[in-house]
């Protein structure tokens, strides 16, 4: 832009007028704070500015849309004031011809997707929700449908600007502080408060999406047609029913997908739908097993035993659940959380029959199963995908649901697998370690950007053993 | 529509502005804040994907930028045909109580000062066969309250202003709209806690812009705000005086 006789900001007082109704976060109001499994709830103060930069002076850490299930955008104990980027969410930069985007890291994922979708770009890699900060996906290196191809969101992230522990505001990309850049990929926003964040989109043929879906008659087809689907589709994912046993137990969905073709989509652009939101009704013992056994049942059979294919509205395709807004208001005020683990590539299906089994046997209440092929590990230290496939069980927090985590995570440490903490709020420090190896050169990097352990959250006190 | 805009950068300005880049609107943005005005200039240029948004430098607490600020606005632009205000400062009863300084300074930009700035829109829009002036005031001024008492005698006078220039120069081919939110989410609310019918900026964008396209000279957003203020409005001194609202 070009700007017109514009003096420098005198520095007198009424620059500083406006402050008292703009919150640092020493008189941010004491809030209750949880992330999307509403379990644990942790109370601290979330200063909300438009000026990132301001009030991420003397926070321990920075949330977005606090989209990750458990703990990791909630304060650490005795360091509860945190700054919250959600009004910090301008686009600043973007190049056609390139495609790469820059924006400050409260700017959600739906906003960019509604600026760029008509004009033919996207992301190359998005969650299962649009609901999510830039600086989140970032943090959390996200993953989606397209990872046995474009591995993670931090493999498409060109340039982080960052304030890191000591204060300083500094850029970080391959080139310049690669240390740094590689372990804020991944590094759950431990190693620096990402203020804005860079990416390069991807060119689309049209913003409608191909989709094709197949119903599967048990576990060993399910795995088998996802296999299948990734060698010749772009975009794979498969819903499986984990709650029903016999021979039946993993038949599912598998869903396969790309960008619809000129000739074949429709002409004019996708319209964007207003989500209406689940009203906060819900007591904790209101979704039973029973019920979920029948809403299973009910989206195998309506399915049909043919393969269906057409053209599907994006959001459709990439965020089914986003259609109501708060749906995790129906587990309760108890909430729920998700374990999401990846059991490694091996021979045969052996190692995915023990997990169902063993789920089985703990006569877990797995409400919805997302398993999800991965692609080779990428750049970030810390980052969850690696080769094999991925299950993201939804289950409701109960007095059991520490012990179920901890011999699900018993298991996947023998199998060579990890979990993903984005979603996490049960494992322990001693399990995490020991499915993860490179933890102790992640946690180096962040040491040398944060000797003092200034930034912390809820999560790296209970996984990486910060000391209050 | 051809718009000035005095605070596109925060809150609600930041939701109307990016609505009105969408569907194709020239924007010239006033703020006093260069940076922050150079950084929503990019925002709304890659919203509205073509064209340059240009912005000059204008003080609600200096009056004497006003008219400098406008003439360059119709340099750039051309001409326009709209002005748009959502710019103020927002304090709690409480610190407004204490501090005399930001007393003063609260009740000179949302009072006098923003009065000053519509009486300098209001010639030039006259001048060029009239348009829109579209100003954003509050529930707040609805009524005395105790927890508003000063910010709400500011936006009292300012929203009585709006309606006195609305009925004499509609003839005349000026629009005058006086906007009305109740509780949104923004960074002015940040430290407060959010009553029922909390909006999102969005929402108010959307409202805003429609009453634009209609000359509709008051807006309540969210609207279910105009009965609860007609409820208050009819209570008796006597149980306005027991509640806290």
């Amino acid at each position: 832009m070009t700007l017109h006789a514009l003096p420098r900001r005198p520095a007198d007082s009424e620059a500083d007028a406006i402050s008292t109704a703009d919150p640092t976060g020493a008189d941010a109001p004491l809030t209750r704070l949880s992330g999307w499994g509403r379990y644990p709830v942790v109370e601290g103060h979330e200063a909300l500015s438009e000026n990132l930069e301001r009030i991420t002076g003397g926070a321990a850490l920075t949330r977005g849309l606090g989209r990750s299930y458990g703990d990791a955008s909630l304060p650490a104990p005795g360091h509860n004031h945190v700054a919250g980027s959600v009004l910090a969410d301008r686009v600043l930069a973007f190049d056609p011809d390139t495609g790469i985007v820059r924006a400050e890291a409260g700017c959600p994922l739906w906003r960019l997707n509604r600026i760029f979708l008509p004009r033919g770009f996207f992301t190359p890699v998005t969650p299962g929700t649009h609901y999510v900060t830039l600086g989140g996906m970032v943090a959390a290196d996200v993953h989606g449908k397209s990872h046995h191809v474009d591995g993670c969101f931090g493999e498409h992230v060109t340039r982080l600007k960052m304030r890191v522990a000591d204060g300083r505001i500094l850029e970080c990309s391959d080139d310049e502080e690669r240390d740094l850049f590689r372990a804020t990929l991944g590094g759950m926003g431990l190693t620096g408060h990402i203020l804005e964040v860079e990416f390069r989109l991807r060119r689309i043929p049209t913003p409608w999406i191909w989709q094709e879906s197949e119903r599967t008659a048990d576990f060993d087809s399910t795995l088998e047609r996802l296999r299948a689907g990734s060698q010749q589709w772009p975009m794979t994912v498969c819903w499986a029913d984990f709650l029903i046993s016999g021979p039946r137990a993993g038949r599912g969905l598998v869903m396969v997908g790309r960008w619809a073709e000129p000739g074949e989509a429709p002409t004019t652009p996708p319209r964007f739908r207003h989500a209406p939101s689940v009203p906060p009704l819900f007591p904790s013992w209101f979704l039973q097993p029973w019920m979920m056994r029948i809403f299973n049942w009910l989206i195998y059979v309506k399915h049909g035993a043919r393969v269906r294919r057409g053209i599907v509205h994006p959001e459709t395709f990439f965020y089914p659940l986003d259609v109501v807004r708060n749906w995790n208001r129906i587990y309760g005020p108890r909430g729920f959380t998700q374990y999401q683990c990846v059991l490694p590539t091996s021979g045969d299906n052996g190692r995915h029959h023990r997990f169902l089994a063993r789920l089985h046997e703990l006569n877990a209440p797995v409400f919805l199963c997302v398993p999800k092929d991965c692609g080779p590990e990428g750049k970030g230290m810390l980052s969850f995908p690696k080769p094999g496939v991925s299950y993201a069980l939804d289950l409701p927090v109960t007095a059991q649901t520490q012990a179920l985590v901890d011999a699900l995570n018993e298991f996947v440490i023998a199998e060579g697998g990890r979990v993903y903490l984005a979603k996490d709020a049960f494992t322990r420090a001693e399990h995490f370690r020991a499915m993860e190896p490179r933890l102790d050169a992640w946690k180096r990097v962040r040491r040398q950007w944060d000797p003092h352990g200034t930034l912390r959250s809820a999560q790296s006190v209970r996984v990486f053993g910060d000391t209050p | 529509m051809k718009v000035v805009f005095l605070g596109a950068t925060r809150g609600m300005g930041r939701a109307l502005a990016r609505a009105m880049a969408q569907r194709g609107d020239q924007l010239f943005l006033l703020g006093r804040d260069p940076e922050e005005l150079a950084r929503s200039a990019q925002d709304l240029e890659v919203i509205a994907g073509s064209g340059k948004v240009e912005g000059a430098f204008c003080d609600l607490l200096r009056p004497e930028t006003f008219a400098p600020a406008l003439d360059q606005a119709a340099q750039a632009l051309g001409s326009f045909d709209t002005v748009v205000i959502t710019a103020g400062l927002f304090a709690t009863q409480e610190q407004l109580e204490v501090d005399a300084a930001l007393r003063g300074e609260l009740l000179t930009a949302d009072f006098t000062n923003t009065i000053q700035f519509c009486e300098e829109a209001r010639q030039r829009l006259l001048a060029g066969g009239g348009g829109t002036l579209c100003v954003f005031s509050s529930v707040a001024g609805e009524r005395g309250r105790k927890p508003v008492i000063l910010y709400g005698a500011a936006k009292a006078g300012l929203s009585c202003y709006l309606e006195g220039l609305d009925h004499k120069f509609r003839a005349q081919g000026l629009r005058t709209i006086c906007v009305k939110p109740g509780f949104v989410k923004t960074g002015m609310t940040a430290g407060l806690k959010p009553p029922p019918f909390a909006a999102e900026p969005d929402d108010v964008a959307t409202a805003v812009l429609k009453a634009i396209d209609r000359g509709r000279p008051e807006v309540y957003v969210p609207g279910i705000w105009r009965w609860v203020m007609l409820a208050i409005r009819n209570l008796p001194r006597a149980v306005m005086r027991r509640i806290a609202f």
